[in-house]
């Protein structure tokens, strides 16, 4: 039951990391690897927000959002837009952007024990016998709401069906009329948006550190991976096999496994079926 | 005039066409165009050391050597095979590890732990990347960048080899000048080594696999043991500076899988131009130096290599090497169009 249920919780945690990297390279095949960093800024502005200027839990929340989905624009806008393409620089370039931004920061003094978020509300319920904290079962709640809404979007509005159209096939949506830099954009704007809207979930469960954004992005990445790049769906099944993966080995094996879980996840997934466990043919003979 | 009525023409210079294509040099002059520039390189570094104020800058040197083997490698890995490796920590980080086992366990000396770190320590190497070998572009670089934080990990969580305390007391060289000379040698003996490496014939299968693995798979030849036979060699050129590393700190710890060393030599190749393995040595011997002036400000030096390198990468991407090489090679003029 334990298991069940914090399987569950990482799970979620794992698919809401995951999911904004999934939908930036889905869309603009573009690895976002600033997502991390991204994810760090979220929580620092938060705090700020509620712990120097005061502002309410929900509004510095709402702006640590806005400001990251500006911030991921800009980085599209000013360096990535210049680098799309080329693999390699892509990688490089916004690789670089989240290292200057993380250690940026770690300068700046954002390290050590006293940057912490509040939980959303404080107090546990007992499960089937195990104490659960109502943050995290808010977070299985803001997961699932995330999920079912990131997939209303992209079916049932207009950019959410040209975003899809991008991702299918650029080319094609090129020739309807959608503008693939904006589109890519956008893509990156909110991609970037549920990296900051994961912090403002994930971060009140622990201390804000910059060591996180490198965490982040390796588990996003893992999740990404196995699920199959580009593939959102698969991102949160992914997510699930991921987390229940991890749950287990701290269980049986100690915490210090829970990072090597998700790097034998990714080499195990790419030698036996490179193109993720949900991932389209297609994306099998660009990546083998 | 704007750019819209007149563009530079480029033309190579006729002394670079005569001692270039032609392999019958006819004056001093010459043979001084193609010889001069290495020349200049070679005496440079080997005389860096005899010129260098202290002790602490001549330290340096030795560290930006380490750097630029690191550099050399990822050059070659990445433009001439297509291997972009994000985790060069994960070459030092072994072959400093086995040198200080050697060393330390076995008391075998210092001549033989770093021939022997770096034959298998590659051999390690590339036996941990062949599963990821068939993976191209993103997905190599991606799963490089994982294996060293999946090493720290690993040792972290075992207690291996020390812990997280590593291992200390490991003999050092004799003396600074050995330790110098040593490593500078290394680099240069590996940068003209790997240059003509790429021209012989493995080295265009490797270009081949780069450029079009589909035409090097249709002739017969197995890409994933090409793609092998270049990843050893440029982790044997990586595991013998984090032998060399390990050496010269007597120490090994799991701080050697850090970010640093994966970062840096990118950022340098990147400043000396891709493809040209000249170019990222020219390249650690401009950041290695700026990031030792900014030693007191800690973690903001891989935020400013960061920087520089997102500049570069964005902005003038082909780097100071290529420039070199054109101004060196080709002069230019306006034309009308």
């Amino acid at each position: 039951m334990e298991i069940l249920i914090y399987g569950t919780i990482n799970s979620i945690a794992l698919a809401l990391m995951a999911l904004g990297f999934a939908l930036v390279y889905g869309i603009s095949r573009i690895p976002n690897f600033a997502h991390g960093a991204i994810y760090v800024v979220a929580g620092f502005i938060t705090w700020t927000f509620l712990k120097v200027v005061g502002l309410g839990y929900f509004l510095s929340a709402l702006i640590a959002i806005l400001v990251t989905g500006i911030l991921g624009a800009l980085i599209y806008r000013f360096m990535l837009i210049r680098v799309r393409g080329m693999a390699i620089s892509e990688i490089i370039a916004s690789y670089a952007i989240g290292l200057a931004i993380l250690e940026g920061l770690r300068w700046g003094g954002f390290k050590g024990m006293t940057y912490t978020l509040p939980v959303f509300i404080a107090g546990s319920v007992t499960l089937g016998g195990v104490p659960v904290d109502i943050h995290r079962l808010l977070l299985i709640g803001i997961g699932v709401a995330v999920i079912a809404l990131l997939w209303l979007f992209t079916h049932y509005t207009r950019i959410g069906l040209a975003l899809r159209g991008m991702a299918q096939d650029e080319r094609a949506a090129l020739m309807l009329g959608i503008d693939s830099d904006r589109m890519a954009l956008l893509a990156t704007a909110f991609g970037s948006m549920l990296a900051g809207l994961a912090a403002i979930v994930l971060l009140p469960l622990g201390n804000i550190v910059v060591e996180a954004g490198y965490n982040v992005l390796i588990l996003a990445i893992a999740v990404c991976i196995v699920g199959g790049l580009g593939s959102w769906m698969g991102a949160v099944l992914a997510a699930f096999l991921i987390g229940f993966a991890q749950i287990l080995t701290v269980v049986y094996l100690g915490s210090h496994y829970q990072m090597v879980v998700a790097l034998l996840a990714i080499i195990f997934t790419l030698i036996m079926r490179p193109s993720g466990l949900f991932g389209r043919q297609k994306e099998l003979e660009e990546r083998v | 005039m704007t750019t819209a009525d007149r563009r530079k023409e480029r033309l190579d210079r006729g002394i670079k066409v005569r001692s270039d294509g032609i392999y019958a040099l006819l004056s001093w002059r010459e043979l001084g165009y193609l010889v001069l520039p290495r020349l200049v390189l070679i005496a440079g570094l080997l005389l860096l050391p005899l010129v260098v104020p202290s002790l602490y800058w001549q330290r340096v040197i030795s560290n930006v050597c380490l750097y630029a083997l690191l550099a050399l490698s990822f050059d070659f890995l990445a433009h001439y095979v297509g291997l972009v490796s994000l985790g060069g920590a994960l070459f030092i980080g072994t072959g400093a590890y086995i040198a200080a086992l050697l060393n330390k366990n076995l008391g075998l000396p210092l001549i033989l732990t770093i021939p022997m770190a770096s034959v298998s320590g590659a051999a390690i190497c590339t036996l941990l990347l062949l599963p990821c070998l068939p993976l191209r572009g993103v997905y190599f670089a991606i799963v490089s960048l994982m294996y060293p934080l999946a090493m720290m990990r690993i040792i972290e969580a075992l207690n291996i080899f020390g812990g997280t305390d590593g291992i200390m007391g490991i003999d050092s060289f004799p003396n600074h000048w050995v330790e110098q000379y040593f490593v500078l040698i290394m680099v240069l003996l590996f940068l003209f080594g790997l240059r003509r490496l790429v021209n012989l014939d493995i080295g265009l299968v490797f270009r081949g696999v780069k450029d079009n693995d589909q035409a090097v798979r249709a002739s017969g030849m197995s890409i994933t043991y090409y793609k092998a036979v270049a990843v050893f060699i440029a982790s044997a050129i990586g595991c013998l500076a984090g032998a060399c590393l390990t050496h010269i700190y007597m120490f090994s710890g799991i701080s050697l899988f850090a970010l640093d060393f994966s970062i840096l030599p990118i950022a340098a190749t990147v400043i000396g131009g891709g493809g040209t393995l000249a170019g990222p040595v020219i390249g650690c011997f401009i950041l290695v130096p700026i990031s030792e002036l900014l030693r007191e400000f800690g973690t903001l030096r891989i935020a400013f290599y960061a920087i520089i390198l997102m500049a570069f990468i964005v902005f003038k991407s082909e780097g100071l090497m290529v420039y070199g090489q054109r101004k060196y090679h080709q002069f230019e003029r306006w034309v009308k169009i």
